[in-house]
């Protein structure tokens, strides 16, 4: 959120902080800082120089290439460092497009929860005479293999699914359909920035062609990413200029960010088990926790979901509301609702999935990492119950509350789906 | 206008001043909608034509909360004549100002309490004081957040406002969020 509530922090020294918006960005690892200053000290060279400076810092990059391959069961060669997620989810999807265009090739297949990077990168596709299928989800927030098998066409240019959607952490069948796309012969693209580092990923097993990540969301540096390329997978590059990456993305490459982010995969992959059990245990505890509250709901899928990721919707609250009142208690969290989007309507995400606009203004997200105590679960849940009964106590929307003579208090009900208001239909119009 | 809460915003949210109900009330008003995230309603009592007491319930952001709160300070003790010149900048102005996007909280917070008003005229047999419906919460987003704004990138400046082109729907609805409502040109935050 815009909302920079710095100065009304409690300074108190009880307070304790417990940060839990990691699927926004993380902290980088001190082992990380520490190589990203060598290479912006010392070892300062051009990996493109044939002397020794250059020869420096290209080794460390190749080491990277092969701490990120080796993240997602990659060959080196398959790696393209990237700006960051966005720009792999750019690169992945207009230069499968701009390849394969020449074949007569104008469709691709996405669906309705991907991140803006995705979304927004196909409908500028669909501005520039591709068309475009958004599968739907359904409850959990998964994707059907089978409506993917049925939406490819002839001219079905790419498959872009995501693997663990960053709102409401469900892991969607990538292997699934990745095995339809394969037995149909149509590129499979995933983003995976919120899954690599937190569950395994292998791209041949899974056959995935096309994989986007990014260094920050698993304490590296912002900056960077990653997209893995299948060798043989036809690509056009972006951004045209010197013979960087096999010349499919030009630009010296950003050497100190790149070691970060292989620095941070290395780790990554070294503590995955172990990481992922004990996010999942303390995700496990918290969502029991919220659960315990009246009138709550979890949203996305119970048990294929990203270890790290809890999101809940509190009937008759807003989430912003929330999220202030847990700010001022220490805890950093965020929401679907549309006040802190800048948007009047609410995550595209829980619409998808059926919600009611009042559950997805109600609906927190908070994402374990690393540094996470189980002692913070205890802190936010105990924190939790006064701040939803008292916005509970609030709101003329809950139970038990005054009515207004001869109107009708509008509920959800009172809004039928797709509708009475512009805000309403247009956006449930198929996207 | 910076994107921050005031002090004086994050204590009207903390502490929010005359929640509740009134049962008795001589009126009350909502408006609002919990498609776009706020629900406002003020219970009015009055001794002769002066607000003796003031109650509210709200359902939405930190800012919608801390109207609602200013709001039935603002006008306890004062006659509805006086309490109906209350303007969304005076709402405003007494929470030390707020972010240009949530200025419509201002409006809803006048809204609700000419709504409440007119529901108590309505029961002494006399017309409306205003029309809440011409009058509705987005109103005045356009001069005041565009003032506010103009230092701004213009992301969320000058949004204009229109009636909703759906026959029964009884909002009004502002450039921008139709413009963010239909995906294609949606701007939406990161994530």
């Amino acid at each position: 959120m815009n909302l920079d509530q710095g100065q009304h922090k409690d300074t108190g020294p009880s307070l304790r902080r417990v940060y839990l918006d990691h699927a926004a960005t993380t902290r980088v690892r001190p082992e990380v800082v520490t190589a990203m200053v060598n290479f912006m000290g010392e070892d300062f060279g051009n990996p493109s120089s044939i002397h020794g400076w250059g020869r420096v810092a290209r080794e460390a990059m190749e080491q990277s290439r092969a701490n990120v391959a080796r993240l997602i069961g990659a060959r080196a060669t398959e790696i393209i460092f990237t700006s960051g997620g966005t720009e792999a989810d750019n690169l992945a999807i207009i230069g499968v497009a701009m390849a394969s265009r020449g074949k007569g090739k104008r469709h691709l297949i996405t669906s309705q929860i991907e991140h803006h990077a995705v979304l927004h990168t196909c409908e500028y596709l669909e501005e520039h005479g591709f068309e475009v299928t958004y599968l739907p989800v359904d409850a959990d927030g998964l994707v059907d293999p089978q409506d993917v098998a049925a939406a490819i066409r002839p001219d079905t240019a790419l498959v872009t699914i995501m693997h663990g959607n960053n709102e409401v952490g469900t892991l969607e069948p990538v292997e699934d359909i990745g095995l339809v796309c394969r037995e149909r012969g149509v590129p499979f693209h995933t983003d995976a920035v919120q899954s690599a580092g937190k569950v395994p990923i292998d791209v041949n097993a899974m056959n995935i062609d096309l994989l986007t990540l990014s260094a920050h969301k698993m304490y590296g540096p912002k900056g960077v990413g990653a997209l893995y390329l299948r060798r043989g997978t036809r690509l056009e590059p972006l951004q045209h200029g010197g013979s960087h990456e096999r010349k499919m993305r030009a630009g010296t490459e950003n050497v100190p960010g790149i070691v970060g982010l292989g620095v941070a995969a290395g780790l990554a992959y070294d503590e995955l088990a172990e990481t992922s059990k004990t996010l999942a245990a303390m995700r496990d505890r918290l969502i029991e926790g919220l659960l315990a509250l009246p009138n709550t709901k979890l949203n996305g899928h119970r048990t294929r979901r990203l270890p790290h990721n809890v999101n809940v919707s509190f009937r008759d609250i807003e989430g912003e509301s929330v999220l202030l009142a847990l700010d001022m208690n220490g805890i950093a969290a965020s929401t679907g609702s549309a006040c802190t989007s800048g948007s009047l309507s609410p995550s595209h995400v829980l619409m998808a999935m059926g919600n009611t606009h009042q559950d997805a203004q109600g609906s927190i997200r908070m994402t374990l990492g690393r540094d996470n105590q189980p002692e913070d679960v205890d802190y936010v849940l105990e924190r939790m119950v006064p701040i939803v009964e008292r916005l509970r106590l609030m709101s003329p929307l809950a139970e038990g509350t005054l009515r207004p003579r001869g109107e009708e208090t509008p509920e959800p009900a009172a809004q039928p789906e797709g509708s009475q208001c512009a805000c309403e239909t247009e956006e449930e119009a198929p996207k | 206008m910076s994107e921050t809460y005031t002090d004086q915003v994050m204590d009207h949210f903390m502490n929010p001043r005359n929640v509740g109900e009134i049962a008795d009330a001589d009126g009350v008003g909502q408006v609002g909608n919990p498609v776009c995230g706020d629900v406002m309603r003020i219970y009015l009592k009055l001794d002769g034509d002066r607000i003796a007491d003031v109650k509210f319930k709200t359902f939405g952001c930190g800012a919608a909360i801390a109207t609602s709160s200013i709001i039935t300070e603002l006008v306890k003790g004062k006659t509805i004549d006086e309490a109906l010149q209350i303007s969304n900048r005076t709402v405003a102005d007494a929470l030390g100002g707020l972010p240009p996007r949530k200025m419509h909280c201002s409006n809803l917070a006048a809204d609700a309490l000419l709504s409440a008003v007119n529901d108590y005229r309505a029961k002494q047999g006399l017309p409306p004081a205003g029309e809440v419906s011409e009058h509705d919460h987005h109103d005045g987003i356009e001069d005041l957040a565009a003032e506010d704004d103009a230092a701004e990138t213009g992301r969320d400046a000058a949004a204009g406002e229109v009636a909703c082109p759906s026959a029964p729907c009884t909002l009004r609805v502002s450039e921008r969020c139709r413009q963010v409502a239909a995906p294609r040109r949606a701007s939406k935050s990161a994530e």
